[in-house]
């Protein structure tokens, strides 16, 4: 049965036909009549950012602490030009979004009109699909396959564009029997025939490890949960890229930690000196592999992706199985099951041992003080004092995000939101504010560097207006730390434009932003800190002054392969580590 | 050189490869296959496209591109990833395809070059669209090798122009492309 309405209207009742309950936002010219339509409606909350980068950020927190697409709506031309980095960012590390852009009226369109963009030609290398909606007739299926798009198959953001006289005329709507692409049908369920030679081949390992991603992540919790019974049912070792974290419990035995460029040493060279790799829902990115003619040698590789083209894109692998990690895991456990295979005990036992080895080497130890917060110190004591506690972390970008990876310890999915792909300053603290609206009593951190937070930091004013309890923790060091670390190891130490000067003092910032400021510079009051931010019930901004010239260790610096790494007691010259060849490289 | 990015490819064999793409006649379908090359930094070296089915709104693409092997599986690969592709044929791989090219060529001369160009047109089966005291456009249709021979050889009796339309290819046989 369809209903007579307008375009505006379609939209908005499509969203809540989708079940959408929240939508991050900011209204303009282009997009007035969908405003006006959510004016008479309560079922989707409007979430009002400062910025329309903020809306999308806070979209992919939504969408990653939940497992539910995020949904934006702004407004044209610039509206949708500030999307562009968060949409890359969510095209980049696989988050299903939903863009609604505002657009100037089909008769204007390539007029250079007011506040006019080319935004589908903008953002079609930055979404995974997008849409320009000409007709009315299209709206309503356009949008229901929009939401199809972005969560089936690889997810991705999708954009669809609505021109403002299309969100005034007036059409039929019914909500798609279906919501299907007419011809998009991804591959869920991997080859039976690969999974089997798959298993055949972990039965025989003697140096196996599972290798995996954020995949496993968007498969959903069911697939953390099988990569867990597969784990155990296996007895290998589990590491994981920055994406896949909280996949696999970090308290668990046959955790290796994180693995690349700032992983683990037991991570990297299990990884380097393996006979077996199964990697699930990774994608052999460059931080991960390191020299990629070094990596891995002598192992046969295994490579589960929704993603074909992920697949021998980077490593050749010797099995590559199409498929929903959540599907293939559970194939592969049943597939495992049946085959009741006999390992090769003795092989596994030194491989176990050889680990031991590797972990006893404590690659993530630093040297404490008690004169100076050191920032791999502030996080474990973040970690300590919020454990138990439902928390959700997001991060920015930089030598912060790496510590929290390495000393933040994650025992579920969907509890770490970071920007992995692109690399973005500026995510978490929109991101923060995505997450607590999904998770209102939950205890969300945005572990920041002082630079980074700068970046966005316009969507403090989002979290007063919406009391958002979110606690934003700076690691200040007053650098940009990784840029400072990568000037001290490729050009000499020449710290060129690193410094941040001029800082704001981040305490009265956050008062006049309504919020709490804490600041904290000595170890010793560095608990009863932490604990007056847990506690306190509305959006904190903590000002940890932390050890300024501190480098991320262990680090793979640039050139080399997983077993070169540079570890924390490393005493030899930082500035001459990296050669010539390895300073032209990212 | 040792690198944290993958090495870059050494002189690894590249091989011509002529895929079918069957894809939703829908607007900007050419700029997201043609973005996917540019932006990746594939070769094309021809490309065609027009509606073949009409009721469906289906369009056939069928680009001439090269590379390694490895690039060539990727190029495939991620066509197929893009939401409004139906499916990928690799016609090279597959064996056995006709592969057609149509070409318009301006000829302009006198005397003994009209003369040559008009035999040389005859003896190459093409078709003679326009003629006037001093050109003539014929028009060829054959594979892309016969194309270029005829173009080469019309070069020393007077070549003025050249439109091109690129490679259409289908497979041999009963069978039809695979296609979602």
């Amino acid at each position: 049965m369809s209903e007579t309405m307008t375009g505006a209207e379609m939209v908005i009742r499509a969203l809540q036909d989708q079940g959408v309950d929240t939508l991050f936002g900011y209204p303009g010219g282009a997009v007035l009549p969908i405003y006006d339509a959510m004016f008479h409606q309560d079922k989707v909350k409007h979430v009002l950012v400062r910025h329309e980068q903020g809306a999308v950020h806070a979209a992919e927190g939504y969408a990653r602490s939940t497992g539910k697409p995020g949904v934006v709506l702004v407004t044209s031309g610039p509206g949708a030009t500030n999307a562009v980095t968060g949409l890359t960012d969510a095209l980049m590390d696989s988050i299903p979004l939903v863009c609604i852009t505002g657009q100037v009226p089909t008769h204007l369109i390539g007029s250079d009109a007011f506040q006019e963009a080319d935004t589908v030609g903008i953002t079609r290398h930055c979404t995974k699909h997008n849409y320009l909606v000409k007709r009315i007739e299209d709206l309503p299926r356009v949008m229901h396959e929009a939401f199809y798009v972005a969560q089936n198959g690889r997810p991705g953001p999708v954009v669809i564009d609505v021109p403002k006289d299309i969100q005034f005329a007036m059409g039929d709507y019914a909500r798609p029997k279906e919501n299907q692409h007419k011809s998009y049908r991804p591959q869920t369920k991997g080859d039976i025939s690969k999974i089997r030679a798959a298993v055949e081949l972990m039965a025989k390992a003697k140096k196996p490890v599972f290798y995996t991603g954020g995949g496993v992540i968007n498969a959903g919790p069911e697939a953390s949960r099988l990569l867990r019974e597969l784990a155990r049912l296996t007895g290998f070792p589990v590491t994981s890229t920055l994406m896949g974290l909280g996949a696999f419990p970090a308290s668990d035995p046959q955790w290796l930690g994180m693995l690349g460029m700032h992983g683990s040493y037991e991570a990297n060279l299990a990884m380097h000196g393996c006979d077996v790799m199964i990697n699930l829902g990774a994608r052999f990115d460059d931080r991960i592999t390191g020299r990629i003619d070094a990596f891995s040698p002598n192992s046969r590789k295994i490579h589960v992706d929704i993603d074909a083209s992920s697949i021998n894109k980077n490593v050749k692998v010797d099995i590559g199985i199409v498929g929903d990690c959540r599907e293939v895991l559970a194939d592969m456990i049943a597939v495992w099951k049946e085959m009741k295979p006999e390992l090769n005990a003795v092989a596994l036992n030194d491989w176990k041992r050889q680990i031991d080895v590797w972990r006893a080497r404590k690659s993530f130890s630093f040297e404490n003080s008690k004169e100076v917060i050191k920032p791999q110190y502030a996080i474990e004591r973040l970690y300590e004092l919020t454990k138990g506690r439902d928390v959700y972390v997001t991060t920015e970008v930089g030598q912060h995000q790496m510590w929290a990876a390495q000393h933040f310890h994650f025992e579920e999915p969907n509890r770490w939101m970071t920007s992995g792909g692109l690399g973005t300053m500026g995510y978490g603290l929109p991101a923060a504010v995505g997450v607590q609206l999904a998770h209102p009593d939950a205890l969300v951190i945005d572990i920041a560097g002082e630079a980074s937070i700068l970046m966005n930091m316009q969507e403090m004013s989002t979290a007063a207006q919406y009391r958002l309890p979110i606690k934003i923790f700076i690691l200040n060091n007053e650098y940009m730390g990784m840029v400072r670390q990568w000037q001290e190891l490729l050009h000499g130490g020449r710290y060129s434009e690193s410094y941040s000067a001029a800082l704001p003092d981040f305490v009265k910032l956050a008062e006049a932003y309504h919020a709490k400021g804490i600041r904290c510079s000595d170890p010793a009051k560095l608990d009863d800190a932490i604990r007056e931010m847990i506690d306190y019930p509305g959006p904190v901004i903590f000002d940890c002054l932390v050890s300024k010239e501190e480098n991320c260790f262990p680090m793979i610096p640039s050139g080399k392969a997983h077993n070169e790494m540079i570890l924390p007691d490393f005493k030899g010259d930082t500035k001459t580590v990296i050669d010539a060849k390895g300073r032209e490289l990212v | 050189m040792s690198t944290h990015y993958p090495a870059a490819t050494g002189d690894q064999r590249t091989s011509r490869h002529t895929l079918c793409v069957l894809v939703d006649n829908e607007p900007g379908v050419l700029a997201r296959i043609s973005g996917m090359f540019s932006g990746r930094g594939y070769n094309i070296e021809s490309l065609t496209v027009s509606e073949t089915e009409h009721e469906k709104h289906l369009s056939r693409i069928t680009i001439c591109t090269a590379g390694t092997e490895a690039v060539i599986e990727q190029i495939k690969l991620q066509l197929e990833r893009l939401v409004p592709v139906h499916g990928v044929t690799d016609l090279t791989v597959n064996g056995d395809a006709i592969e057609r090219e149509l070409a318009l060529v301006k000829v302009v001369g006198q005397g003994d070059d009209r003369v040559e160009a008009l035999r040389l047109a005859g003896a190459f089966g093409a078709r003679t669209l326009d003629a006037t005291r001093t050109s003539f456009i014929f028009e060829l249709t054959g594979a892309s090798e016969d194309v270029d021979r005829f173009i080469r050889l019309m070069t020393e009796v007077g070549l003025s122009e050249v439109s091109r339309t690129g490679v259409a290819a289908i497979g041999r046989g009963a069978k039809p492309m695979d296609a979602r």
